[in-house]
Parts: C-alpha cells; structure tokens; sequence
C-alpha cells in the first residue's frame, strides 16, 4: 500500500536545471507484435496438455493419493504372484503346530547382527486346561532361507512350481502370523486370500460401472418418461439396506455351483445392487453436459446420437466416473468381508479375507488366538488405500479447477 | 405443506409396492420351495415323509397357484398385518418375531441419535478448527471408523468389556428378562446393555456424517456473507450459528435417507455377532433354510423401516428449509 503515498508531483514544464536529454536508443531486432503473448515452453506444455495429462499432474501433487496409489500398486502386483510370496501353501497343514502363535523375525543373536531368523517352538500340552503352550526356545536359531525350493504349488492353476521368496529352514517353521485350527500357516493364507478379496472389487465395479453407464445413459440421453421411470427404479434400489439384500441374494446362489462360479455370482451380486450411485452420477452429467455449447454445435453439424455420446459427452465425464467407481471399491471389499464372516460368501476352498476372519467369530478365539484376526488389518490397509486414492482422483478429476 | 406431505406419500406407496414385487422375486428365485427343501432333508436323513400333510399344506399356503396369486395373497396378507406362516417355526410369523422387529427399530433408531449426537459437535469444532492437530487426528479416527469391518469392532469391544469391566454384554437385555412384557426393570437392562451395538452400529456412519459435515460447514463459511459478518465485529459463534451452521445442516438431515439402510445393514451383520435378538441373526437362518415368508418379512419390515425414515426426514427437511417446501408444492 506504500506505494499509493501521494507524493507531491514535480510540475510540469520546463525544468529548472535543464540535464543532457538520454542518447536516442533504437532497437534494430525485427518488430514482433505477439511477443507479449507469447509463451514459455512450460507454459505452452501446459496449456497443449490432454486433459488425461493434466490429471496426471494434479495427482502427482496430492502427497497421500500417490502414497496411496503406492500401496494399491504393490498389493495388486502381489496377487499376481502370491504363489511365489507365501511361505507356504494354501492348504498345508501343518498338524504339529495347530494353533501356533505368531513367530517374529530375529536380526540380532547374542549381541550380534546375523541374518534373519526366527526361534523353533517348544511345544507342551496343558492337559489340565487342554491348552496347547507353545514357547519359542531360544536355543533352536532357523535362519530363513531366501529364492529358495519349498512346498510345490502350481502358478495360476497351470504351471508347476516351487520356487518361493522365503522359506522355514529345514526342518524349521515359518509362521510370521501363526497358524489356525488346522495348523495352515495364515500369512500364505492371507496372501492368497487377497487374489479374491481384491479382485471381488473390481469385477464388482466393472459391472455396476457398465450398469450405471448404460441406464444412467439411457435415462439421461432420452429423459422423459423413461427417466421418471428409471429414476424411480434407482431410488427403490437405493432405499433398500444392502447386506439384507446381499444376504437375501447370496443365499439363493445354489450349493451345487463350484467356487469359482460362486465368487463371480457373488461379485454381480455386488455390482447389481451399487449401480444406482452411478447411473445417477451419469444421468445428472448427461443432463448438464447435454445443454452445452460444443454438444449443440455437434448436433448442428450433423453428429448421430451414438457419436454425440461416444465422442463428446463420455470423454467429459470419464474421470469423474473413473473417480466415483474407485470410492465405490472399497464398499465391495467389505461387503464380500461381511458376506464370507457370515458363510454367504465366497466359499472354501477358495480363499479370502472374510473367509479366513470367519474363524475369529467367537469371543473366545479373541481371548485364546487373536493373530487370527490379522487378517482385518489387510482390509482395513485396501480400503483406507482406496478412499485416499479416490479423494485424490476426484480432486484431479476436474483439472481446470 | 400439506400438498407436499400428499405428494410424499404418493411417491411413497409405490415405492412400496415396487420393494414388496422385488422381495417376492428374491424369495421365489431359489429352485424349489420350503417343502421340496424339506423333503429332501427328511429323506436325506432316512425318514418317511407324510407326503399328504405335505400336499395339504401346499395347497393351504398356495404353493400350487401361479406366482401372481401367491404374491397378492403375501401382499395381501402384509397389508392388514399378517406376516404368513413360518414354515421352520411351524407358527404364524408374527409369533416367531416377537419383540425382534421392534427392538430392530430401537436399536436403529438409537444409533440414529447417537450418530447426530457425536456427528454434530465434532463436525463443527474439526470446521473451525480446519487443519488443527485435533482436525488431523479427528479425520484419522473417522477414516479408521470407516474403513473398519463393524463386526470385528463388536467382537473385540465385547472381549474388552468383558475383561476389563467384568460384565457380559452378549445380547440386549438381561436374560431373566427374555419373554417378558415390557417393564421398567427390562427397559434399564435394555439400556446397558445397548452401548455397544449402538457404538459398534453407528461409528461407520459417524464418521461419514462427520466428514460431511465438516466439508459443507467449510465451502460455507468461505462464502463472502460470513466474511462481511465477521469484517463488520459479529461475535464469531454468532456469526458461525446465525446462517452458515444451519445452511450445512440440510445435508444432515436429509442424509437419513442413506445413513439408515447403513445402519439397517450394519445391525444385522453385528446383531449376529453379538447375538442380538433383532432381526438379522433369524434372517440370516431363515435365508439358510429357505423359510420365505419369515425372511421375506423381514427384508420387507427392514425396507419399509427404511422407506419411512427418509419420509420422515423429508417432512423435518421441509420444515426446516422453507426453499424445499415452496419448490415442491409449485411443481404440483
């Protein structure tokens, strides 16, 4: 503000210490009248940009989404190769060590720094309390082995295989989180169950994204009655208490069906009941997007329907879906958790998250084996994971913000 | 205001009848019916099957007539009160229920206030104090809330009850006090034991609520008629209650409509853990052995609950905001 002082102005006119006028200065470089708006390079980059490039950007700075982004990218990648992570396989039991407690890795011996290991188990049955005690027994050192051959497993159902990232050493075990009532090592589980638990999510949005597209599309595309109607139709769905309805619909599946056919039953289950959120999202974008000046501009010029759609109006608001399908993920992720807890979902043998918690269904295994309730903790790290991920999409989407 | 009450309930019945036609689909949908499930049972297990009482009853409870009829004869049945026929039970609906649909309603009801109760300061203070070390951790718990599978939180809830208050809150009320009517005593046992649905129930919903809150009060207060508030000397609660507060409340009550098929879901998952005597642990059995008029009731008693909540918070919306009730009676 100090630079609005009024300061008395010198008056004008001839000055009275008249000073050498400024030698004439002419600059010979041609004359370019867009030099004032010309732009840098960053600049010009900036403003070329796709509009997908741009949300890259956006993303980039939002710290927690990329941290999030992270941990979803590693977890993903891991299902693909469960196999070769889990210490085990998804069915070894181990029978001498039914419910064994967790077994910590050891970098430190006696003062000094060794290579990973853990302690063997001393074992002992309680007969009075007909408890099994186990204790570690600092005597018996089992260095980890690393790339190593251990339980064969067959990658994908198709190749056989044997190569693991860790192993026990031999003779040794390796039960990072324990075991449960039949002795099978729950981190192999775990990380196994993953392949269904974080898949269920995305087949889940695929559906519900495919549902919501069309029907949203169509209501939005055509309005009138049938907007009245399915508007109607989505709003009954909405009102309706989804796990009742989850239940009600899983329990219908038959118990002929295999396993694999009842994860993808449970997964349109999933997709079939959350579409009305995204039919909605469709609809009123539609609507707005519908009155704009380029998608009258292309019906004037002649564009077809499908056309107009296709190539005007879905581009606007693809990230916007994308953004609302991911923030629907993680309510599928605990739905199909509920659903296996209660023994409507996924069935073993196949495996996942909510399959195994359904062994930690009583208060007592609190009480007597709470490692078996590790398995809330992955669920707990994918769904945080996917709602910071889709905040930080949905704040990315709309980059001319 | 009347015009709109009138227009809510006419939306509102067909609302219904489209759930009810929804519901009978699903019950119909399993292959079969309760009979040839049992059948198949009794001569699974080697036992002779008084096929004529079976017959009879098929043709007592319509299982014989096309499906239109049997739905307008459930349908029917709903409307002035009777439930149908619990075939696993061998009684009446109604008597199998008891008090389960009503205590249903108040520990959903419950969990409703506490939701707003909790919500509604915390939404405020995580708003005024945006960025704050308390705003940080309040978003970290609400976060934690929501991503946490509410059936594991009642378990381990219970477990620490249980060893460090040394009471046993399985359950809703005090045993000596099942089957009984209604009296003082039951309704106290009721209140101490339900903490902890209402806790476990509501926190997903809590902390949805309080994160909404939190955003709408923010994009408010940023708004140019606050600043001009505060620039002229308005005390600053003042100028945070007079207008911004009750404009971010609208989202609050009208989310009724998604917070209570929320909490319908969420008890009936924890009711089974807990082993509540609400709906969903006979839901969950009525489903398993295919009982259709029991489950079918409940389904249709949770949506109903459901649908009636978000007219209700549709009439306190409309009081409350004169632009909603002004739109809605010019649109008729």
């Amino acid at each position: 503000m100090s630079d609005l002082t009024f300061a008395p102005k010198p008056p004008y006119g001839p000055a009275e210490d008249a000073v050498e006028p400024l030698a004439h200065y002419v600059s010979t470089a041609p004359y370019d009248p867009y030099a004032v708006e010309r732009m840098t390079p960053a600049q010009e980059r900036f403003y070329v940009a796709s509009q997908w490039r741009m949300v890259w950007w956006k993303l980039q700075r939002h710290r927690v989404a990329v941290a999030a982004g992270v941990i979803l990218l590693a977890m993903y990648l891991g299902i693909t190769v469960c196999e070769f992570l889990a210490p085990y396989g998804v069915d070894t039991r181990n029978t001498d060590f039914i419910y064994a407690p967790p077994q910590p890795v050891h970098i430190f011996y006696q003062g000094r720094v060794v290579e990973p290991f853990v302690f063997g188990f001393d074992y002992r049955l309680d007969m009075k309390r007909l408890e099994r005690i186990y204790t570690p027994d600092l005597k018996k050192r089992q260095t980890l082995r690393f790339f190593c051959h251990g339980d064969g497993y067959k990658f994908w159902g198709l190749f056989p295989g044997d190569l693991h990232l860790a192993c026990p050493a031999k003779g040794g075990q390796l039960f990072l989180l324990g075991t449960d009532r039949l002795g099978r090592d729950l981190m192999s589980r775990m990380i196994y169950g993953a392949r269904v638990s974080l898949t269920v999510g995305l087949v889940g949005v695929a559906v519900s994204l495919t549902l919501g597209i069309v029907i949203g599309g169509i209501a939005g595309y055509y309005g009138g009655w049938t907007d009245i109607l399915i508007q109607r139709a989505m709003e009954v769905i909405q009102s309706f208490p989804h796990l009742p309805l989850w239940m009600a619909l899983s329990a219908i599946l038959p118990v002929s069906w295999s396993p694999i056919l009842v994860y993808f039953g449970i997964t349109l289950i999933l997709g079939m009941i959350d579409w009305p959120h995204l039919g909605r999202a469709v609809r009123s974008k539609l609507l707005a997007l519908r009155e704009e000046d380029f998608c009258t501009a292309a019906v004037l010029m002649g564009a077809r329907p499908v056309r107009i759609i296709g190539r005007h109006l879905l581009p606007s608001f693809t990230s916007h879906l994308i953004a609302s399908a991911t923030l629907m993920i993680p309510g599928m992720i605990l739905g199909e958790t509920a659903l296996s807890f209660l023994g409507l979902g996924v069935r073993p043998p196949m495996t996942s998250w909510g399959v195994l918690l359904s062994d930690a269904q009583n208060i007592n295994v609190v009480a007597l084996y709470p490692w078996l309730m590790a398995p809330v903790a992955t669920v707990i790290v994918a769904v945080l994971a996917f709602n910071f991920f889709g905040d930080g999409l949905r704040d990315a989407a709309d980059p001319y913000h | 205001m009347l015009s709109y009450i009138v227009h809510r309930i006419l939306i509102m019945v067909p609302t219904l009848i489209a759930i009810s036609i929804v519901i009978f689909t699903i019950i119909n949908l399993p292959p079969g019916n309760y009979f040839t499930t049992y059948i198949a049972e009794l001569q699974g297990s080697g036992e002779t099957t008084d096929l004529a009482k079976i017959q009879f009853l098929e043709k007592e409870y319509g299982f014989d007539r096309p499906l239109w009829q049997q739905y307008l004869y459930w349908a029917g049945g709903l409307l002035h009160g009777d439930l149908g026929y619990s075939f696993s039970y061998d009684m009446p609906v109604d008597k199998v229920v008891g008090d389960r649909m009503l205590l249903t309603a108040i520990v959903s009801i419950t969990t409703i206030i506490f939701t707003y109760l909790v919500a509604f300061p915390i939404g405020i203070y995580s708003a005024t104090h945006q960025y704050s070390l308390s705003d940080h951790l309040l978003t970290l718990l609400g976060f934690l809330g929501l991503a946490t599978p509410s059936f594991l939180l009642a378990l381990v809830l219970l477990y620490f009850s249980n060893v460090y208050l040394g009471i046993s809150i399985g359950g809703l009320m005090d045993p000596k006090y099942l089957d009984q009517p209604w009296s003082w005593g039951k309704v106290l046992s009721l209140m101490a034991h339900m903490w902890i649905p209402v806790i476990v129930i509501g926190s997903a919903g809590t902390a949805a609520m309080i994160r909404r809150l939190r955003a709408n009060l923010l994009d408010e207060l940023q708004k140019q008629y606050v600043v001009t508030a505060r620039a002229k000397g308005l005390h600053p609660l003042r100028a945070l209650f007079k207008y911004p507060l009750r404009m971010a409340l609208n989202p609050f009550i009208s989310d009724i409509g998604s917070l209570l098929p929320q909490v319908i879901s969420g008890a009936a998952i924890v009711s089974v853990v807990m082993s509540l005597p609400t709906t969903g642990p006979m839901l969950l059995s009525a489903l398993r052995s295919q009982d259709m008029y029991l489950a079918g009731s409940f389904l249709m008693f949770m949506a109903f609950l459901t649908v009636v909540g978000v007219f209700v918070s549709d009439l306190a919306l409309a009081l409350l905001d004169p632009r909603i009730r002004l739109q809605a009676g010019r649109r008729q």
